[in-house]
């Protein structure tokens, strides 16, 4: 490998390292806002206490879950630059306003109504306090709206034109930028797999409570709540992401060809490999398990549809296909598993056994993790699936590097490697102490000590004030 | 347009380096308050705005991107070993902010990991500023020097220059919001600092025309000449002042006079780089997104930044007066 090569591969490795990283907190934060405001909706319309004391009790998690996703954003914002700046230079045009649009908003919800939400329960009264839960809601959603919007640019570009510098900026409407065809499809997928990952989480974090105590009202409902979503939630992901499939495959055909393992054409209906190992040299799966004709019904809803594959690609555009393979099918069986707990959990309920049910809660604590799985694993399948681009067909990953020495990149990954294990397992272990304490019924709000993810907001230091 | 835009971005590095500079100087001054209640009031009297301080370097980072791409594409891998290590610093030291509170059996790591971060990311961000200066190397639309290019004894000097000044504004900041023995120790730690910032305020200023180039011509050709003579004239008549006040142990106009001493060195900056976005290679003209990028931008910023800014007064205004040991009151 040449020097460069080495280069490259340590910038991609850097950047996949950190992104994982950062992508693992609004994942749960996503969904975790969301099941707040649901909370404290229902507490203000029940009045039931059982809906405040969870409330508090996953507010306090959500906290650094935030806080978290904020600090390994900020290094997101300069990778950029630093690791690819070739890319910036040409794409800049493009992604940096709607980028810089997700900071401002970011910003501006984090300042101004996170604050409120962690420590203003009693100073500004139920009703504006639930509306800055659903502004902080909102505004998660909103921040995933844009950053996905540009990931989605870069899989299905649209609506620019190259100018003279050979950046790439936008031809008309910026309407026709934000919502590629790839974009609806995402952020309907990466959504429904934060609230599903919130999920299970939540599901998880509840059976643990109820292994060691079936009485725990919180832990009760927190299942219920959680299982409920598995139950509906699951199915109707596993049906956005056909769809999402299917928008790839108009778009980005070799994706999906790695991802079904696809090296050869199947002019006569493909069939469905389940399982198998890539050998991306002789281009073939080696002891693949195979359902004939099953993938052309999937991608063509046609038994006997043919459907091209790798051969039909120039070699030099295929993704790693083992990576995209198995990240795919990772994601896809955790998701199949989900749905099981979730019909598991409606059989539970029916028999009047989901609160006491020993195995039921095993299950749903070894599933507490596989939302985050599923959602890195995911996020693999869909960003190895599209190299050798960054923007797909447009440019090369390897010409969009910058021009840096290996041992300056690898030198950085080996410190992102060690400061971003130490800091974020303090945080993780953190968060898994928070979730070990049952929640109690007059469960405390946040300790009002200073918190970074409370912004500048001042409500914390009004304690005094008189009004 | 253009101009609009360098004036945001430079707008969002003033306030960074004022907001946040008082907040990484009080970690850099950690270890030389006491434990327990000396350093819990440090940080109380900081805990309610560092987040919003530090939020303007995103901005920084984020507008440089969308509204300069090459000048972002061209001097971030320049300036990568820095520009690692103080992510990597501040990442540290947001998160010992939180956890210091948290664990407090940790505490001692924790407020090591603290100071660590934050002199770190001074460092490294006065390394970036003197790196700027010096000029980097430019080919077609790229960085073409090595990856310890940034590494020089000016670069070095700015580096240092920078932890005292934050220093300086950490001490004052303390001075105007602490009581008692903090207070005290503030007071004894600004002067020395004092004397120090207005060492390096000069020691820079000397160089800088000699760097290369352009400096030597604006600093000492007319109507340069206009600036150059009353400029040292100034530093030393506000550095004289903030002695004093230090002496007469006034409590908000020292910080008000490090103000004005950061404002002098952004003068100076400015009329040493104006109009280039990197010094001596690339004008902001030439470094610009298409008008249609910026247009679009502008749209969300002149909304949301006026908004951003009254709530930030708000909040330095509703934590106004001292700290206490036990947070605001």
């Amino acid at each position: 490998m040449t020097d460069a090569e080495t280069a490259l591969l340590l910038a991609r490795f850097q950047f996949a390292f950190t992104v994982s990283f950062h992508f693992i907190f609004p994942a749960f934060s996503i969904g975790l806002a969301s099941y707040l405001m649901v909370l404290e909706a229902l507490w203000l319309k029940t009045g039931r206490e059982v809906y405040l004391t969870l409330y508090r009790y996953w507010l306090k998690i959500f906290a650094v879950a935030f806080a978290m996703g904020v600090v390994s954003g900020i290094v997101m914002s300069y990778q950029f630059g630093t690791n690819w700046s070739v890319f910036s230079d040409k794409a800049g045009p493009v992604i940096g306003p709607l980028m810089a649009y997700e900071v401002l908003t970011a910003f501006f919800l984090e300042a101004g109504f996170l604050g409120v939400m962690l420590f203003g329960m009693k100073k500004v009264g139920k009703g504006l306090h639930f509306a800055a839960t659903c502004a902080v809601a909102l505004g998660t959603f909103i921040s995933a709206f844009w950053i996905l919007s540009v990931n989605s640019w870069m899989q299905t570009p649209v609506g620019y034109v190259v100018n003279a510098n050979g950046q790439f900026e936008a031809a008309g409407s910026w309407l026709t930028v934000i919502f590629n065809p790839s974009f609806p499809y995402r952020l309907i997928h990466t959504v429904t797999a934060a609230y599903l990952t919130t999920a299970l989480a939540v599901g998880g974090v509840g059976a643990w409570h109820l292994l060691r105590d079936r009485g725990n009202s919180g832990a009760q409902t927190m299942f219920s709540m959680a299982m409920w979503m598995a139950a509906l939630v699951a199915p109707v992901q596993i049906l956005v992401g056909d769809q999402h499939g299917l928008n790839t495959l108009e778009h980005q055909p070799a994706k999906v060809m790695a991802m079904e393992g696809h090296f050869q054409s199947h002019p006569a209906g493909a069939p469905l490999i389940l399982f198998g190992w890539p050998d991306q040299e002789q281009k073939q799966i080696r002891s693949s398990i195979e359902i004939p004709g099953l993938s052309s019904l999937i991608l063509k809803h046609d038994l006997n549809a043919p459907l091209a594959g790798l051969d039909t690609v120039p070699r030099d555009q295929w993704p790693n296909v083992a990576i995209v393979f198995w990240a795919f099918r990772i994601m896809v069986g955790l998701g199949f598993l989900m749905l099981g707990l979730g019909l598991w959990s409606l059989f539970a309920r029916v028999r009047g056994r989901l609160h006491d049910w020993t195995w039921l809660h095993r299950a749903a604590v070894a599933m507490g993790p596989a939302g985050f799985v599923a959602v890195i694993a995911g996020w693999v399948t869909t960003e190895a699936g599209r190299q050798p681009w960054t923007i797909q067909g447009l440019l090369r990953t390897a010409e969009s590097v910058s021009p840096l020495a290996a041992p300056a990149v690898g030198g950085s990954l080996i410190a992102f490697v060690i400061v971003y294990f130490t800091v974020f397992t303090a945080g993780t272990l953190y968060i898994l102490k928070l979730m070990g304490k049952p929640p109690l019924p007059h469960e405390p709000d946040p300790a009002p000590i200073p918190i970074r993810t409370a912004g500048i907001t001042p409500v914390a230091g009004m304690k005094g004030e008189k009004r | 347009m253009t101009v609009i835009w360098a004036g945001i971005i430079a707008f969002a590095v003033v306030a960074y380096v004022v907001m946040d500079g008082f907040d990484l100087g009080i970690g850099m001054l950690f270890p030389r308050l006491r434990v327990g209640e000396e350093r819990d009031s440090a940080m109380n009297s900081i805990a309610p705005v560092w987040d919003g301080n530090e939020t303007w370097l995103v901005m920084g980072g984020g507008g440089l991107l969308a509204a300069f791409p090459l000048a972002y594409a061209i001097v971030l891998p320049a300036l990568y070993a820095p520009l690692t290590a103080m992510l990597l610093g501040l990442v540290l030291r947001g998160v010992a902010f939180e956890f210091r509170w948290r664990e407090s059996n940790h505490r001692a790591a924790w407020d090591l990991a603290f100071t660590t971060g934050s002199l770190v990311a001074t460092f490294a961000q006065g390394i970036t500023l003197g790196a700027l200066l010096q000029g980097i190397t430019v080919e077609g639309r790229a960085y073409a020097g090595g990856w310890w290019d940034w590494l020089t004894p000016f670069s070095l000097v700015t580096g240092l220059s920078l932890c005292v000044g934050y220093a300086l504004l950490g001490a004052c900041w303390l001075v105007m919001k602490a009581e008692g023995e903090l207070q005290d120790r503030a007071f004894a730690l600004a002067r020395p600092l004092c004397v120090a910032m207005i060492v390096a305020i000069s020691l820079v200023s000397a160089a800088t025309p000699f760097l290369e180039g352009q400096y030597y011509q604006r600093w000492f050709a007319w109507p340069g000449l206009l600036v150059t003579v009353p400029m040292p004239l100034l530093v030393l008549g506000v550095g004289w002042m903030l002695w004093r006040s230090l002496g007469r142990r006034q409590e908000r106009a020292p910080f008000l006079w490090v103000l004005s001493l950061f404002g002098l060195c952004f003068i100076g900056l400015a009329i040493s780089i104006w109009p280039d976005a990197i010094p001596g290679r690339v004008t902001i003209w030439q470094a610009a997104a298409p008008e249609k990028s910026q247009i679009f931008m502008l749209v969300g910023a002149s909304v949301l930044v006026p908004l951003i800014l009254a709530y930030t007064a708000w909040s330095y205004w509703v934590f106004r007066g001292k700290v206490g040991s036990h947070g605001y009151h």
